[in-house]
């Protein structure tokens, strides 16, 4: 069977779970939905397959899997929005097709990625450009004390999200000019190799980058997806486990004094060791939402209360889950579908993390490999920083759910990830058949 | 660069266990932690959207019912307070009380799984089942007017099925002004909010002399003929008892000792018989632990003896007057429903019945889906020993000291008790314990009223117990 065959075939189970889910919460909440949103799940199906139909046309060879899990996820997404609110599910839907725009204007107009090796220090500059901007006074905008998005009249919009992208593409590229001087030109140090000074400057920038961004936009769990994607590639392009020991080491002193100096991120981790204590229980911006996160996963046990059944409001209409349809999307998850459907999605990223570092090692070029390995572990990260959020293994930080959360610029951003991660491997796989 | 890249998934799926690890510590290990953590509402807020079943009495009048309420919540009636503290209340502010606490499950109808599964396909809205109960509205009435606004308990039951059907409290309180006026409730020293039938601690006085005669009959150490010293002035652990007034009676039977409720008789018998022996008897009779009724634990008091601190002792402590004891001095502290509960066991022929409020539970569609049926607890004593208890108490009444409860063609069966709670201003606990028919109880009865001016459980609590067994027995009929 084709590629392209095998991932229309993929797409059955994601077609099956929205007619399913919707159906489901239709049922439940039937006095206070339309059917008219139900048109919008249809509507949501045929984006898929015509996904699909241009995927066989601009990239036949293209890995089969990954354009279906993705499309699991958005599905799984839309369910649980439509189900929290279905204003907002339209709203996704319609972010969807922007997204996959996006997704189609990468694969048409940037034939060859290899291109942008080209454009590094323009990618790197644009990508801190795009993490500063929240703190412009006039666009910026500030949520529980983390500047995170930008506000340009209506429309909001979380930079990071595509910056990830940018400084992917700008460590990959960097790494693989330096990968053989930083192995080769190192010195063996007390046990650990120690890369020479000249080309542990730009490390070093980037550590800075990463702290500059816990200061500027002061929140940990982005900083710890960005540094963690870019200790990832330097693993790949140098395969020094001491190299990732330094920068860990580096990171966590770096987030250990910041975090006792900056009086937010201070107070994350407070609310993180502590949820339960009354004070920070009742104070703005505390413990609260971490709290309630936990109380509504217990409600969900082993297989969950059901589609729709998750008690989100109190009795006056204000939510009781904060932010349920962005950073505690999980929250919602595993109470509605227990601990069996969170595994069910955390499976799924698995499944996407496997496929893409697979395209990293078919890749032929080192450029190639490490953006695959840093887009793959980006994303992985980042389903990690907000899950283990949501389940206090770390500090609770606003990152979306990639593909789940309600968010336009998180949909976008993933998408023009995914493009890319479909280019490489439309390439190497052609390569390698040739 | 593929081995990297290969460890590098390793990590990714190392990182994910710890995701799965961590969310099946919230949702399966660690859950019933955070459900019970107080600042977790969601299970109150999720009751407050079911329609709560009714709770009704035995007549079928309704004692509570949910009506609508904001949004899609609703909140809770009560049409009738003379049940306040065995309803209890229910409100998401507050939490719960009574019956509303322990037949909680039923009431917001989380009995059947299938139900449930059913009522979600269909997409019907979870409905409560209706908590049928045990209690007699006339009786209740009849008990609350025969305490007249005094403080104090009044518990009737039925000895060979275990139901409940007068439990009345004074104070009682409106469970509508709950929400409103909570704090003043509570802060009353007059304590509205405490049900004294089962949460009041007092001391039992010469009723406890019946627990005294089981122990005394059943062992086989004693008689109904055994013959003791009867006058004033016995030493008890070394320090002189005196019987009430000072009265001598000389060498008195067992039978005699009763119906004139003799303490320096009642009190040697106690020492003879030892506090192991004491001991065994209450156990059996379940002092020393909380009730087996269909109530919340929280409002239940073990009833026993008490150091102090306000510790419970078992009889056998060292701290333990074993003699006083036995007439129901010393540290004891009872609950009118264990008191209740004793005379039950000699009427139903020395079997204890669980005492149960509740009869059964009726979904919404008018169905029994669960009748509470009479459940035995234990044999306290041989029938024989019931039988002579029974005649013994049936005396107390014809010419003793419980002749004020005497009923016109029905033999009643009974023991008065006087407490001295406090000598120089003349307060006393009067007590009445009863069961009748004395020949085939179908009604046993505690009464009691809290710090009385003087009263006697002859003269102030045996015409309590006797209005509310009147009413009982014939109120049916007569009305």
């Amino acid at each position: 069977m084709s590629a392209r065959n095998r991932e229309l075939f993929g797409l059955i189970p994601a077609a099956l779970l929205l007619t399913g889910g919707f159906a489901a919460v239709f049922i439940q909440q039937q006095n206070v939905l339309s059917d008219v949103s139900l048109t919008y799940g249809a509507i949501f199906l045929g984006l898929c397959l015509a996904a699909h139909i241009f995927l066989r046309f601009t990239l036949p060879d293209a890995d089969p899997y990954l354009f279906p899990l993705v499309a699991l996820l958005a599905c799984f997404g839309l369910v649980v929005i439509y189900r929290i609110d279905d204003t907002l599910a339209r709203e996704q839907a319609q972010w969807f097709v922007v997204g996959l725009i996006a997704f189609a204007a990468v694969i048409l107009f940037l034939r060859d990625y290899r291109v942008l090796e080209r454009y590094r220090y323009t990618i790197a500059f644009i990508g801190l450009g795009l993490l500063v901007l929240p703190r412009l006074p006039g666009i910026g905008a500030q949520v529980n004390g983390a500047y995170l998005g930008i506000k340009i009249g209506p429309v909001t919009f979380q930079p990071a999200e595509l910056a990830k992208i940018c400084l992917v593409i700008f460590v990959a590229s960097y790494l693989r000019d330096t990968r053989q001087v930083l192995v080769l030109g190192a010195r063996r140090f007390m046990g650990l190799t120690i890369p020479p000074l000249k080309h542990f400057g730009p490390l070093l920038v980037i550590w800075g980058a990463s702290m500059l961004m816990l200061v500027l936009i002061r929140d940990l769990g982005s900083s710890l997806m960005f540094f963690g994607g870019f200790l990832a590639m330097l693993y790949v392009a140098t395969n020094r486990v001491s190299f990732v020991l330094v920068g860990l080491i580096l990171f966590a002193l770096g987030a250990w004094f910041l975090g006792s100096h900056i009086g937010h991120v201070h107070d994350r981790v407070e609310t993180w060791l502590d949820p339960f204590r009354t004070t920070l229980y009742n104070k703005p911006g505390g413990s609260y939402q971490i709290a309630q996160s936990l109380f509504a996963q217990a409600d969900g046990g082993l297989i969950g209360t059901g589609f729709g059944q998750a008690l989100l409001s109190l009795p006056n209409g204000t939510p009781i889950l904060p932010a349920a349809h962005t950073d505690l999307i999980y929250a919602v998850i595993t109470n509605e579908l227990g601990l069996a459907g969170a595994c069910g999605v955390l499976l799924v990223y698995l499944l996407f993390t496997e496929r893409g570092f697979k395209i990293a090692t078919l890749a032929r070029d080192s450029f190639s490999s490490l953006l695959a390995t840093g887009l793959t572990a980006v994303l992985a990260l980042q389903v990690f920083v907000i899950v283990g959020g949501v389940t206090k293994v770390i500090p609770l930080t606003g990152v979306t759910l990639p593909f789940v959360s309600y968010g336009g610029s998180s949909i976008v951003a993933n998408f023009i990830l995914l493009a890319l991660l479909l280019q490489i491997s439309d390439r190497a796989r052609r390569d390698r058949a040739a | 660069m593929n081995t990297p890249i290969t460890r590098l998934f390793g990590l990714v799926v190392l990182l994910f266990a710890v995701l799965v690890f961590a969310t099946s510590w919230w949702t399966e290990f660690g859950a019933q932690r955070l459900r019970d953590n107080p600042l977790n509402r969601r299970q109150l807020l999720e009751d407050a959207k079911v329609k709560r079943g009714r709770i009704l009495a035995d007549d079928g009048s309704v004692l509570a019912r949910s009506v609508k309420a904001q949004g899609d919540t609703y909140t809770r009636i009560y049409p009738s307070n003379i049940f306040s503290h065995e309803v209890g209340y229910s409100f998401t502010t507050l939490g719960r009380a009574g019956l509303e606490e322990s037949r909680n499950p039923a009431l917001t109808g989380q009995g059947g799984e299938v139900d449930t599964l059913i009522d979600q396909l269909s997409g019907r809205k979870k409905a409560g089942d209706d908590v049928v109960t045990n209690l007699d509205p006339a009786a209740q009435k009849v008990a609350l007017q025969q305490l007249a606004g005094r403080k104090g308990s009044v518990v009737a039951m039925e000895p060979s099925t275990g139901k409940v059907r007068v439990m009345a409290s004074v104070p009682g309180f409106d469970q509508n002004q709950v929400p409103k006026h909570f704090k003043q409730l509570n802060r009353d020293t007059d304590a509205p909010l405490l049900n004294r039938s089962t949460q009041a601690g007092y001391p039992p006085g010469s009723t406890f002399k019946v627990v005294t005669a089981t122990a005394a009959l059943d062992s086989g150490k004693f008689n109904q003929d055994s013959t003791l010293n009867g006058d004033s002035g016995v030493e008890i652990s070394g320090v002189p008892l005196a019987n009430d007034g000072g009265e001598d009676f000389g060498p008195i039977n067992m039978t005699d000792a009763l119906t004139h409720s003799v303490n320096t008789y009642w009190a040697q018998i106690g020492e003879k018989l030892g506090k192991a022996t004491m001991a065994k008897y209450m156990n059996l009779y379940g002092f020393d632990r909380k009730p087996p009724l269909d109530y919340p634990n929280a409002q239940k008091r073990a009833s026993g003896e008490y150091s102090k601190r306000g510790r419970l002792l078992p009889p056998t402590s060292n701290q333990v007057d074993v003699g006083r004891m036995a007439i129901g001095q010393d540290k004891l502290a009872v609950t009118p429903l264990q008191m209740a509960e004793v005379a039950a066991t000699i009427a139903n022929g020395g079997v204890r019945v669980k005492p149960r409020l509740t009869s059964k539970i009726v979904d919404p569609d008018g169905r029994t889906t669960q009748r509470i049926n009479p459940q035995d607890v234990t044999r306290v004593m041989k029938k024989s020993t019931a039988v002579q208890l029974a005649q013994m108490m049936s005396k107390v009444v014809q010419e003793g000291t419980g002749t004020a409860a005497a009923l016109q063609g029905i033999d009643v069966a009974g023991k008065t008790g006087t407490a001295e709670i406090d000598v120089a201003n003349n307060i006393t606990q009067p007590w009445f314990i009863a069961f009748a028919p004395a020949k085939n109880p179908r009604i046993a009865i505690a009464a009691t009223v809290e710090r009385s001016q003087g009263g006697f459980g002859g003269t102030v609590a045996a015409p309590i117990a006797k209005a509310v067994m009147e009413q009982l027995l014939q109120g049916g009929s007569q009305q």
